[in-house]
C-alpha cells in the first residue's frame, strides 16, 4: 500500500519516539531512587518518620564537640536552635574544624543520632553552602 | 596605578572598536566589492591590541601587587610567589571574564585572516555575529565585574588567593578550557552566518570543521586540567565527583564530540544540515550556560567565588537574547536543501554517525537533568537536594555497551551503502574479549554479567583499534587513535574502578596501623616555613601486602593569607598505579586524619585523554585530500 521509503521513515520514526520516552522514564525512574535530601537538625527533629534513605545534613560543628580516636571522629552538627550526634569515620576534608560550617552525608540512627558516610569538601574558609546558611537561620 | 588606569581605559576602547566594526562591516556588506574592507582587519587588529593591553596591564597590577586595585587586593598577597601573582589574575571572577574577551577578540581575528577563501559576505556576518557575543561581555565586564575598581586609600595588603587555586596545574586549566569555550562561539557565529547566506554546504562543512576540531582539543585536554587537579589537590583520591561545574564542562564536551562526527556527513553528503546548525549553537549555549551557573553562584562549588545576583541576571538576559536571535535567525533563514537525497541506507557510515548522536544526546540528556534538576526543585519548592554519582553511574554505564560496540565497527562501514566485511576476525575477536574478560572479573565484582559485558565491549573496541593501528594502513589514523584512546580510557576508568582499595584511619606520630597486611607507619613530622604558608610534612612508611617498602610524605599547608589550611597529597606514580596519601588536621595536633588509597591504572585515564586529544590534532594537519 505505501511504498517502501515511507514504510522505513516511519519505523525510524517510531525507533526515535520510543528511544526518547524510554530514555525519559528511565532518567526520570533513577533520579527518584538517587536523590539525596538536604536537612538541618531542626527538620530532623520535627520529622514524623524516620527516612531510611541517605540523606545530607548540614549546620556548624559545635564548640569542643569533636572527639577523636583511632577509628572514629564524634562530634555535634548544630543550627543553634537544635543539635544531632554524628559518627564517622573516614577522611575529613581540610576545613573541617569546630566553630566551621559543615555538610555530613549518611544516613540517620534516630533522631539525635546520624551515621556520617562522607563529610562533604568545602574549598574557602568565608564560603557556607547556602543550605548551611538556610539552616542555621541565614544572616 | 598606572596600570589600572591604562587597563580600564584600553577596556573601554575596545568596546568603543566593537562599535564601530560594526559599522564600517554593515557599510562593506552593501558594497559589492568581492573582498573585505582592509580597514575591518586593522579594526579587529587593534580591538585585540587593547584587550591584550587591559590584559597585561591587569597582570602588572598583580606581579606589583597594587593593592588600589580592588580585583588584586581582593585576590593576591604581596608574599605569594611570583607565579601564582600571575596565574591569580585569571584565577578569579572579573579576570577570568577579562580572559574570556580576550580569547574572543583573538579568535575572531585569526577567524578574519584565516577565512580568505570564504565568500565576503558570510565572513562579514560572521564578524557581526560574533561583535554582538563580544559587546555583550565588554558590557558584562564595565558594569558588573570592572577588574580595575579603584580602591581608595589604598591597603597595604591584600586579602590572599584562594590557597587550593595555587597550583600549576589550575594556573593553566582556565586559559586551556576557556579556548575550548570561546572557541565554540566562533561555530555558533559562523554557523548563523551561514545559515543567513545559505552556505551551509560541503564546503563550509570542511571550513568549519577546523575549528570545531580546535575548540574539541582545548575542551578535552581542559577539562583533563581540572580533572588532574581535583584528584591530587581535593584529596577525595577521585577525579571525576559528578560535581554541577564538572558537568557544566562535560556538557558542551558532548554537543562538540557530536557536531564533530556530523560535519563528517555534512562534508561528504551535504546532508544533516539543520542539525549541524542546532548543534553548533547548543554547544555555544551551553557554553553560556556553564558560565552562568558557575558565575552567578547557583552552584555550590570551588568556582563560586563571589555571588552576585546581578551578574546573574545579566547573563541570563544575554542568553535570552542570544538564544531568541539565533532561533530566530534558524527559523527565518534557514532553508532544507533538497538536491541531494537525505535517506540514509540503514548500513552506513552515515547512519552509524547518526547513532552516535543519539548516544551523545542521551548522554547529554541524563547530565543536563542531574545537574539542572536540583537547581529547579530549589526554585519551585525550597527543597534542597543533590544528585549523587549513583545516578549518573546507572544512566550512563550500561548504554556504554552499545555505544563502544558501535564505535568499534561504525568507522569500518562506507558512505552511502556498505556491508560488513570480515565478519569472522570481528566475530572471533569479540569472542576473545568476552572470554578474557569473565576470568579476569570473575573474583572481583558481584555484578559479574554487566561488567563482563560492558569491559568485553572496550576489549573489543580496544583490539579493533589497535589492530588497525599496529597491523593495517587504515586510511583515517586520526580517528583509529581517538577511537583507540577512548576505548582505554573506559578500560582504565573502570578496572580503576574495581581495583582500587583505600584505608582511613586517625593515628598518632610514632604509631603503627596494620588492615590486613598493609602496614602504615607514620614516622614523625617536621615543619618549614615557605614564603607565604608554613608547612608540615608528615613521613609515613608504608609495606604492602608483598612487603615493599613505600615512603610517602604529604604535607599539610598552612597559609598565612587567607588563614586556610590545604593538604597535598603525595602520589607515587608508576605505569601501574598510583599509590596516594593524604592527612588532615582533625582536632589539635595530637591526631592526624589519613587516608591512604592504592589506584591502579590512574596515569592511564589522563594519557587516554591525551591519546583521544591527539587524535584530533591529526585530523587537523591532515590534508584535506584524505579519503
Amino acid at each position: 500500500m505505501y511504498g517502501k521509503k515511507v514504510k522505513l521513515r516511519f519505523f525510524f520514526l517510531v525507533l526515535i519516539l520510543l528511544s526518547v520516552i524510554l530514555s525519559v522514564f528511565l532518567i526520570l525512574q533513577s533520579l527518584k531512587e538517587n536523590v539525596i535530601y538536604f536537612q538541618s537538625p531542626s527538620e530532623i527533629k520535627s520529622l514524623v518518620e524516620l527516612d531510611k534513605k541517605k540523606i545530607r545534613v548540614g549546620g556548624m560543628v559545635k564548640e569542643q564537640s569533636i572527639n577523636i580516636n583511632s577509628n572514629e571522629i564524634k562530634f555535634i552538627i548544630t543550627d543553634y536552635k537544635n543539635e544531632i550526634n554524628v559518627t564517622y569515620s573516614g577522611a575529613v576534608p581540610n576545613l573541617f574544624s569546630e566553630g566551621k560550617g559543615v555538610v555530613a552525608e549518611g544516613f540517620l540512627k534516630d533522631k539525635n543520632y546520624f551515621l556520617a558516610t562522607k563529610i562533604l569538601a568545602k574549598h574557602d574558609e568565608n564560603y557556607m553552602p547556602p543550605e548551611v546558611n538556610k539552616a542555621i537561620g541565614g544572616k | 596605578m598606572l596600570a589600572n588606569q591604562i587597563g580600564y581605559y584600553s577596556l573601554t576602547t575596545g568596546l568603543l572598536f566593537s562599535f564601530v566594526l560594526c559599522f564600517v562591516s554593515i557599510k562593506d556588506f552593501n558594497n559589492n566589492n568581492k573582498i573585505i574592507n582592509q580597514n575591518v582587519f586593522a579594526l579587529s587588529f587593534l580591538q585585540l591590541i587593547f584587550v591584550i593591553i587591559s590584559f597585561l596591564s591587569l597582570i602588572l597590577s598583580f606581579i606589583n601587587s597594587d593593592f588600589s586595585n580592588e580585583t588584586v587586593f581582593n585576590n593576591s598577597h604581596t608574599t605569594k610567589p611570583l607565579f601564582y601573582k600571575i596565574s591569580g589574575t585569571w584565577g578569579n571572577h572579573e579576570g577570568s571574564l577579562l580572559l574570556w574577551l580576550l580569547v574572543l577578540t583573538l579568535f575572531i581575528f585569526l577567524f578574519l585572516i584565516k577565512s580568505a577563501q570564504q565568500p565576503k559576505k558570510y565572513r562579514i556576518l560572521t564578524l557581526l555575529f560574533q561583535q554582538i557575543i563580544i559587546i555583550g561581555f565588554f558590557l558584562f565586564v564595565l558594569m558588573t565585574s570592572n577588574p580595575f575598581n579603584y580602591l581608595f586609600p589604598t591597603p597595604n595588603e591584600g586579602l590572599g588567593l584562594n590557597p587550593i587555586l595555587q597550583d600549576p596545574a589550575l594556573a593553566i586549566h582556565p586559559p586551556i578550557l576557556y579556548l575550548g569555550y570561546v572557541g565554540s562561539s566562533i561555530i555558533f557565529s559562523a554557523s548563523l552566518a551561514a545559515v543567513m547566506q545559505n552556505y551551509i554546504s560541503k564546503e563550509w562543512g570542511q571550513h568549519i570543521k577546523k575549528w570545531v576540531l580546535i575548540s574539541w582539543i582545548f575542551l578535552s585536554i581542559g577539562i583533563m586540567l581540572g580533572s588532574i587537579w581535583a584528584y591530587y589537590e581535593l584529596g577525595w583520591g577521585g577525579f571525576w565527583f559528578w560535581d554541577p561545574v564538572e558537568n557544566v564542562s562535560l556538557m558542551p564536551w558532548f554537543t562538540l564530540t557530536a557536531l564533530l562526527h556530523c560535519i563528517l556527513v555534512l562534508e561528504r553528503r551535504e546532508a544533516l544540515t539543520s542539525w549541524v546548525v542546532i548543534l553548533s549553537i547548543t554547544t555555544f549555549t551551553l557554553s553560556m550556560c556553564g558560565t552562568f551557573l558557575v558565575r552567578s553562584g547557583m552552584l555550590n562549588s570551588v568556582h563560586t567565588f563571589a555571588n552576585d545576583p546581578a551578574r546573574g541576571i545579566f547573563i541570563l538576559i544575554f542568553l535570552f537574547v542570544l538564544i531568541s536571535l539565533s532561533l530566530g535567525i534558524f527559523f527565518f533563514f534557514h532553508k532544507e536543501n533538497n538536491k541531494v537525497s537525505k535517506n540514509f541506507f540503514w548500513l552506513s557510515k552515515e547512519t552509524s554517525i547518526l547513532i552516535n548522536n543519539w548516544f551523545m544526546m542521551y548522554f547529554l540528556s541524563v547530565v543536563l537533568i542531574g545537574t539542572v534538576y536540583p537547581i529547579f526543585l530549589d526554585v519551585v519548592s525550597a527543597e534542597k537536594i543533590s544528585v549523587g554519582p549513583p545516578f549518573y553511574q546507572k544512566l550512563i554505564t550500561p548504554f556504554l555497551v552499545p555505544f563502544l560496540l558501535f564505535m568499534a565497527f561504525g568507522p569500518k562501514l562506507k558512505w552511502i551503502k556498505s556491508k560488513i566485511e570480515n565478519k569472522n576476525s570481528l566475530f572471533i575477536f569479540f569472542i576473545i574479549s568476552v572470554v578474557l574478560i569473565f576470568f579476569i572479573l570473575k573474583n572481583l565484582t558481584t555484578d559479574l554479567l554487566f561488567y563482563t559485558t560492558l569491559i568485553s565491549a572496550a576489549f573489543f573496541l580496544f583490539f579493533i583499534t589497535s589492530k588497525e593501528l599496529f597491523f593495517q594502513k587504515s586510511n583515517n589514523t586520526s580517528q583509529t587513535v581517538a577511537h583507540f584512546g577512548f576505548s582505554l580510557l573506559i578500560l582504565s576508568i573502570l578496572f580503576n574502578g574495581f581495583l582500587s582499595s583505600e584505608i582511613t584511619t586517625n593515628i598518632k606520630v610514632g604509631e603503627r596501623y596494620d588492615y590486613e597486611k598493609i602496614e602504615i607507619f607514620f614516622e614523625k613530622i617536621e615543619e618549614e616555613k615557605k614564603s607565604n604558608f608554613i608547612s608540615i610534612i608528615g613521613y609515613f612508611k608504608i609495606t604492602d601486602e608483598d612487603g615493599k617498602i613505600v615512603q610517602l610524605k604529604p604535607e599539610l599547608r598552612i597559609y598565612n593569607q587567607p588563614k586556610i589550611i590545604t593538604s597535598e597529597a603525595d602520589i607515587k606514580t608508576t605505569l601501574l598505579e598510583d599509590k596516594f596519601l593524604v592527612m588532615n588536621i582533625v582536632k589539635g595536633d595530637e591526631y592526624f586524619n589519613i587516608r591512604y588509597q592504592v589506584k591502579p591504572f590512574m596515569l592511564w585515564i589522563w594519557i587516554s585523554v591525551l591519546i583521544i586529544s591527539f587524535g584530533g590534532l591529526m585530523t587537523l594537519f591532515k590534508k584535506n585530500n584524505e579519503k
